[in-house]
């Protein structure tokens, strides 16, 4: 028998000990992280300089602006010599930065109220968690903002849209029959409502009429964004469209798509602009005149469009072989199996592609700017600048217009990328 | 067998035209090409009757009259008796020029900021985030106004070099950096030099012939020639000495402070500095998220095959990891190059004259010939596009992955 009277045995365990000072915390995460090796150490202290350079540069330059005055020089009076900025500019023309200098200023709300409609009308489109009964406002959407935006009596959009309505439904009704008829019959009864509204507007010129603006009136970042939204949305169904054209077998179609699309990518898009400023009015008939916005407008579409007919081709083509031939066995045709086979999965797959495009199209709407339209950049290198109270305020007016941009497109783009991890429906 | 129930033709109809497959995508056809021409038609009716109306031809005559406006920035002999065809040139070497440049930077930058954006040392990645999200998510336009402010405001005026005491100096008293822009040394040829650099370009092409010579060596007989030193001595020797044999035959003009400018050199005016310094940020944000993409499509599994097989890093990344990156790196790449070329006739907003700036610009408001003008300004651009995406073919197909 053993004697274990002597002996200890450890009942409980010891707890653990922390581990080294430099194993843990911020000091291990710093030295993993910044100091892992000389040259990891060297960059870190660049980038450190970096930044402090910066903000000793910026920090008092922004701290000691000036938000009240009404000039240059009384801005220069306040400062006193300190370095700082002058935002007086951005509060005192805040209005002509965001409305251009034309637009009544008793009617800004207008296109206040037309941008948070705007993002009621984009949300059931953009998630899709809403009531789907919310969609038949955006489908409203249009014809109220241009009621809102450009004023008039509100009968010419109601015209607009009960045509519409009565033309998808006369092509829903003979849908079932033959297609070509269906068209025609639509597009006829469409007219003739049209047609028939006409009278109605010119009888009752002032039914809820609001105060009409011309669009040449429009201008500072609520062109910017008119002309993006308006672009953009027409481009997505006209790219599609054209992807679809260039995919055919038949090689007229086929043809017409691709010159069409090579053509509009390989110019820039400033060229195009000349063409909606100097050239496109000479292929309208003579007695029209369209007005600037809209020729704009025509040829940004176009421009869009050809780069969001390349992005969706890119999905069509990233699809396997076997979802078109699955779709042909169950006998679908041409329409159904794009609807409800081909159609999901490429634009599922070109939603970040079509994303980039549109935040593009946006960010290049500053480019009406040369054409002497007066957008958000137009109104700073054009009234602004040139005016004698505010010369020489670069700096702080740019960088507002950067601020503004950099916002919409930074969300957007994370919107993008959210909308990406939500639509993975993984390999199971 | 009954094989002639087979091969019977339906007897055709007119209604198989729409109702038929086989003969319905003709049907299409045809009315998508007579809705084409009728809408060319239309245009074209339009056209001529505007044209009429306005009392305008259509004439590329104003190509050969003398311009009537001078050309500050230019890399050929140009002034104002010279004709807008010879001005459409110089803006068409103009957007060549600020073109290649900018893909040159852009490269730069955006592979510098791709690769530290994967670096494991946590501030310059956040760092390379904030310059790739902020320069991508502004118009490009924004930025070129912002940075030629930059230049404007920062650098001094020429008048701050004067004095006794100049508030600003020059570089190595070669290099002036001012607010209308930069002047540099400019190369002077003198006789003899046409052999100086004869030799410059026969050791350039040597050091080629004799790694290649190396290579075949190597896979011929496993013997290893050391061959970067060796290149490096090819490289300079043989220049430098013809070089002084010849009696120094290129010289070097150093701008010099005449007045209240610089006279000499070679000069940049600040316009092109401008614009190629934003084309160049701009678009290397762009390119540094395709370079960090592409690195990381490389599969670990493949660097970690390469350290198995005994290869060191550098050699891990010649040879394994870049040629699989590259072929994701290069397609969008060039498709940036092009939009550098495209982004370039923003010049007119720098007033740096580029073909947009001569043709597009000032010829299209003095002869009002906007019709031709600004045909011929797209035809410029389609032509360098359809050129370089036909590189672009060539290149993909030739890196294209070989199945087997």
């Amino acid at each position: 028998m053993s004697d274990n009277s002597n002996s200890f045995v450890r009942h409980e365990m010891l707890s653990e000990r922390a581990p080294p000072i430099g194993e843990r915390g911020v000091l291990k995460w710093a030295r993993e992280n910044l100091f892992s090796s000389v040259f990891n150490t060297i960059m870190t202290i660049a980038s450190v300089w970096v930044i402090y350079s910066i903000a000793v540069g910026a920090a008092p330059w922004f701290f000691n602006g000036v938000w009240n005055a009404k000039t240059t020089r009384e801005c220069y009076e306040i400062l006193d010599g300190v370095n700082g900025a002058c935002f007086a500019v951005l509060q005192e023309r805040f209005p002509q930065l965001i409305y251009g200098f034309k637009y009544p200023s008793t009617e800004y709300w207008r296109p206040n109220l037309a941008t948070i409609l705007l993002l009621v009308a984009l949300a059931p489109v953009l998630f899709r968690r809403l009531p789907k009964g919310l969609l038949g406002f955006s489908v409203i959407y249009p014809f109220l903002a241009y009621w809102l935006i450009w004023g008039g009596t509100i009968l010419i959009p109601t015209v607009a849209f009960v045509g519409c309505c009565i033309g998808v439904a006369c092509y829903r009704k003979f849908s079932s029959g033959a297609f070509v008829t269906a068209i025609i019959l639509g597009l006829f009864s469409a007219y003739l409502c049209w047609f028939l509204g006409g009278y109605l507007i010119s009888w009752n010129n002032d039914f809820l009429s609001l105060k009409e603006v011309p669009s040449r009136d429009m201008g500072g970042f609520m062109l910017n964004l008119l002309l993006g939204t308006i672009a953009v949305s027409l481009s997505i169904p006209l790219g599609i469209t054209l992807a679809l054209g260039r995919q055919s077998n038949m090689p007229i179609i086929k043809w017409i798509c691709v010159v069409f699309i090579e053509f509009i990518r390989g110019v820039p898009l400033i060229t195009l602009l000349f063409v909606a400023n100097v050239i496109l009015a000479f292929f309208f008939p003579p007695e029209t005149s369209i007005d600037l916005i809209l020729r704009v407008i025509i040829m940004m579409t176009f421009f869009n469009s050809a780069y969001i007919a390349e992005v969706v081709r890119g999905g069509l083509a990233a699809l396997p072989s076997g979802q078109y031939e699955a779709a042909n066995s169950l006998g679908l045709d041409y329409s159904q199996s794009m609807r409800f086979i081909i159609l999901p999965q490429a634009l599922k797959i070109s939603i970040p592609g079509i994303v980039n495009v549109s935040v593009g199209m946006l960010k290049d709407t500053t480019l009406v700017s040369i054409i002497s339209m007066f957008d958000l950049v137009g109104m700073i290198r054009g009234p602004i600048l040139s005016s004698t109270d505010w010369n020489g305020v670069y700096w702080e007016l740019f960088g507002a217009a950067a601020a503004i941009f950099f916002v919409v497109c930074f969300t957007v783009s994370k919107y993008s990328q959210w909308l990406e991890r939500q639509l993975e429906t993984g390999k199971h | 067998m009954n094989t002639s129930q087979i091969s019977r033709r339906d007897n055709f109809q007119l209604s198989m035209l729409l109702n038929d497959k086989r003969y319905r995508s003709y049907t299409f056809q045809l009315f998508a090409l007579i809705v084409l021409i009728c809408i060319m038609a239309y245009l074209g009716k339009n056209l001529l009757e505007n044209l009429a109306a306005a009392g305008l031809n259509i004439s590329y005559n104003f190509l050969g009259e003398a311009s009537g406006y001078d050309i500050n920035q230019r890399l050929i002999e140009y002034d104002s008796q010279s004709t807008h065809l010879r001005a459409a040139f110089v803006g068409v070497l103009n957007t060549l020029l600020v073109a290649f440049l900018g893909c040159i930077m852009a490269t730069i930058f955006g592979v510098t900021a791709g690769i530290l954006r994967l670096s494991n040392n946590w501030i310059v990645a956040k760092l390379m985030m904030i310059y790739v999200e902020i320069f991508r998510n502004v118009p490009v336009l924004i930025w070129i106004l912002i940075i030629h402010s930059v230049f404007l405001t920062i650098l001094p005026q020429p008048k701050a070099f004067r004095g006794e005491n100049p508030e600003a100096s020059m570089l190595w008293d070669a290099f002036a950096f001012t607010g209308r822009g930069i002047y540099t040394p400019k190369p002077i040829f003198y006789d003899g030099s046409s052999i100086v650099i004869a030799t410059f370009i026969l050791s350039i092409i040597g050091i080629f012939v004799f790694r290649s010579y190396a290579r075949k060596k190597l896979y011929g007989t496993g013997q290893l020639i050391e061959t970067r030193w060796t290149s490096v001595a090819i490289f300079f020797i043989p220049t430098l000495l013809v070089y002084f044999i010849m009696g120094n035959p290129i010289g070097l003009e150093y701008p010099e402070l005449k007045g209240f400018n610089f006279k000499g050199g070679i000069y940049a005016r600040g316009s092109l500095i401008s614009l190629w310094f934003a084309l160049s940020i701009y678009t290397g944000a762009f390119i540094a998220e395709v370079v960090r993409a592409g690195i990381q499509s490389v599969d670990q599994g493949q660097s970690e095959a390469a350290g198995a097989l005994g290869l060191r890093s550098n050699l891990v990344m010649n040879l394994v990891i870049l040629p699989q990156a590259l072929r994701v790196i290069v397609p969008p790449l060039i498709s940036f190059y092009l939009n550098i070329t495209k982004n370039s006739s923003l010049a007119l907003a720098v007033g740096y004259m580029d073909i947009t700036g001569t043709l597009g610009g000032i010829t299209l408001n003095q002869t009002g010939r906007a019709i031709e003008a600004v045909l011929l300004l797209m035809l410029f651009y389609l032509v360098i596009s359809l050129s370089i995406s036909a590189i672009m073919n060539v290149y993909n197909r030739s890196i294209m992955l070989k199945e087997r």
